[in-house]
């Protein structure tokens, strides 16, 4: 496709466009083309002349909110932020050693992870295409390394396959893609494809087939030096008298298709999941400490919304301390911006329109559940070569993530032992501190079988039991009807988080929510 | 110094690593998109006791997961049915992750335990279907 009738190459049309329209022009054609792919971001915000005295009230100093209030407060407008939290950040969090957490029930953990080492409970990923994520990132100076999703050197594992034991996931990716493309050049030999492709097309498709499928001279996927080349040797290449490799016996066809390894081939194609992605160093809450460089005196912590009702041309927000502690307080402003999460939202008591009421009274929230396991070694490293990197199973744990970050370091390193969503999550959510880590353990020990031996400290969060969202991420029970109403405006008061996104889930949601409520709220008063 | 004492006490717990659960769970994590437990307590301990807890005392944070005991709410049998298939507001429709069965007996299960003495009107599979 580089190359057109025209004698255009896209290449050169980029360069001549360029050259004569700018920068701008060049973004658009680009986009148009195929070559840039964005989320809806459009760049910075300078929003300019805001009239004076004019008092925006934002609930919520999670990413949304703490988003609204830095560019709104650039703006010039008068700008308060109420949190339930002693801190800033919402789902944007970090546990490390010497935090305390206490979820809903009362249960307490005291993490006791060694210096340097966390759990990112909520988002762990930053997709490089987040881009409205990673600007702020870079204007705020939060250092950013790459989070590794694919290891070709990790396992995928089946308890009902392979005697349940791991397979690497180069050899099961290797040996699905060799058989694959056997079969298909087998097609094509035969002539099977003949109304689908030209005899030049097959041609070229065979050798394609050959170097895509590492197939032999023959076009077959058989053990031999070109499947292990790619999905590793029985006896490794090496230097000197032993230095000869021999090949690696290659699994059937019908082995990977009867067990579910296969599911997890393309876990790294998706699209939020495409090499680069990103994660802060230190701990995602970097990016929340980040904002709150920003915008902390504008927050009023420990503070949950017990009211919101307008007033005329007023919004007001009642509010108590979380503790309980003290009398009632009102917030007054001109509009407001909430992205309380509609599970907590539904239960204040409110005077939004029976339309958006509804709205906010259908969304659940999911069930999802992180364990962060501390061992003494990286026994994963040490013995096992896997460094970063993620392992999947068919076991309540689902996945296995390998800290990408100071590897190769002696001394305690904590792993992400479980994310699980669904049926898993909701059993997780269900039992204790102490109970959800011995069951991360017996099943992550059948994989590796180093986890007892090597256990050190365990931590965990169940989304439903998060006193401060009770749930994961809002799920639509009806988007296509209910998402624009959503959107609007209800009284003075404009909804934004990551429920109010197509990217729910993802920071780039609650941002790019934020950012479009700032956008049309300025619009609305600069206009008004 | 209390503080200090309950964080050892949970270090240690959860260091020593009993290796069984202080529940029984041979019957839980048996399928990726439903729950298996079949009889009213354990469908109750597997999920709802995420939310409103194992005593069904419920939870209070930003928002609130209501409390199960002595709950007059439960009355009526369909109102738990509807609300564990359906959901409302912070509680998630459950309709997915249990069959008909199950959706009756851990109703019937919340009906007649935590103080709630509403042994008639039974919840039945044929009911929890209509109610779909």
């Amino acid at each position: 496709m580089s190359f057109n009738p025209e004698g255009v190459t896209r290449r050169s049309f980029l360069g001549m466009v360029g050259a004569v329209a700018g920068a701008a022009a060049m973004y658009s054609a680009m986009s148009t083309m195929g070559f840039a792919s964005p989320s809806n971001w459009r760049g910075r915000l300078n929003l300019q002349g805001a009239p004076d005295n004019t008092n925006i009230l934002i609930l919520g100093a999670g990413l949304a909110g703490m988003t609204a209030a830095f560019e709104l407060r650039n703006a010039g407008y008068n700008v308060k932020v109420l949190e339930y939290r002693d801190k800033a950040g919402g789902r944007c969090w970090t546990l490390r050693g010497g935090d305390s957490y206490t979820e809903l029930g009362g249960f307490t953990q005291h993490i006791d992870f060694a210096e340097g080492n966390y759990l990112n409970p909520g988002p762990w990923r930053i997709p490089s295409d987040h881009f409205a994520v990673l600007d702020y990132c870079k204007r705020f100076g939060v250092k950013l390394e790459p989070f590794i999703q694919v290891n070709y050197n990790a396992y995928l594992h089946d308890s009902e396959a392979f005697d349940g034991k791991p397979q690497r996931f180069k050899e099961v990716a290797t040996d699905f893609r060799g058989h694959v493309a056997e079969l298909l050049a087998k097609v094509v030999d035969q002539k099977g494809l003949d109304q689908e492709v030209t005899a030049e097309d097959a041609e070229k498709l065979l050798a394609a087939l050959k170097r895509y499928g590492a197939l032999n001279d023959g076009f077959e996927y058989v053990t031999g030096s070109e499947s292990s080349a790619f999905r590793g040797w029985a006896h490794h290449e090496g230097g000197g008298v032993d230095g000869k490799p021999t090949p690696s016996q290659i699994n059937s066809l019908s082995e990977i298709l009867n067990s579910t390894l296969w599911r997890n081939l393309t876990a790294g194609d998706n699209l939020h999941m495409q090499s680069t992605i990103f994660q802060p160093v230190g701990g995602m809450d970097m990016i929340a400490k980040g904002f709150e460089a920003q915008v902390g005196e504008l927050i009023t912590y420990n503070a949950k919304v017990t009211r919101i009702s307008h007033e005329g041309d007023q919004v007001n927000a009642a509010w108590v301390s979380t503790d309980g502690s003290g009398s009632e307080q009102i917030e007054t402003a001109d509009y407001c911006i909430c992205t309380i999460p509609f599970s907590v939202l539904s239960q204040i008591d409110h005077d939004f329109s029976p339309r958006m009421s509804e709205i906010i009274d259908s969304m659940p929230y999911a069930s999802a559940f992180k364990a962060g396991i501390e061992f003494k070694r990286r026994f994963w490293e040490e013995d096992e070569h896997i460094y970063g990197g993620i392992s999947y199973t068919n076991l309540p744990i689902t996945l296995i993530s390998y800290p990408p970050y100071n590897m190769f370091s002696e001394g305690p390193a904590v792993l992400l032992a479980a994310y699980p969503w669904g049926a898993f999550a909701y059993q997780f959510n269900a039992l204790s501190p102490e109970d959800r880590i011995a069951k991360v353990m017996e099943y992550g020990s059948q994989i590796h079988p180093q986890y007892y031996d090597e256990f050190k400290t365990g931590a965990s969060v169940a989304w439903h039991r998060v006193p401060w969202t009770l749930g994961c991420y809002g799920l639509w029970q009806d988007r296509e009807a209910d998402y624009l109403d959503a959107t609007a405006m209800d009284g003075r008061t404009l909804m934004a988080g990551e429920h109010i996104s197509y990217l729910p889930a993802w920071m780039e949601g609650a941002v790019l929510s934020a950012l479009d409520a700032v956008e049309r709220l300025h619009t609305t008063i600069t206009e008004a | 110094m209390k503080a200090l004492i309950t964080s050892i006490a949970l270090t240690l717990s959860i260091s020593a690593l009993a290796q069984e659960t202080s529940i029984d769970t041979s019957t839980w994590f048996d399928d990726p998109a439903t729950l298996t437990q079949t009889d009213g307590a354990s469908i109750y301990a597997g999920v709802c006791a995420g939310c409103h807890m194992p005593s069904g005392q419920g939870a209070n944070g930003a928002g609130k997961y209501p409390a199960l005991t002595n709950n007059s709410s439960l009355m009526a049998t369909a109102y738990p049915i509807s609300l564990v298939i359906h959901g409302h507001k912070a509680m998630p429709p459950l309709g997915g992750l249990l069959d008909d069965e199950q959706v009756a007996s851990v109703v019937n299960f919340i009906r007649t335990n935590f103080g709630n003495n509403y042994a008639d009107n039974q919840a039945s599979a044929e009911l929890v279907k209509s109610m779909r």
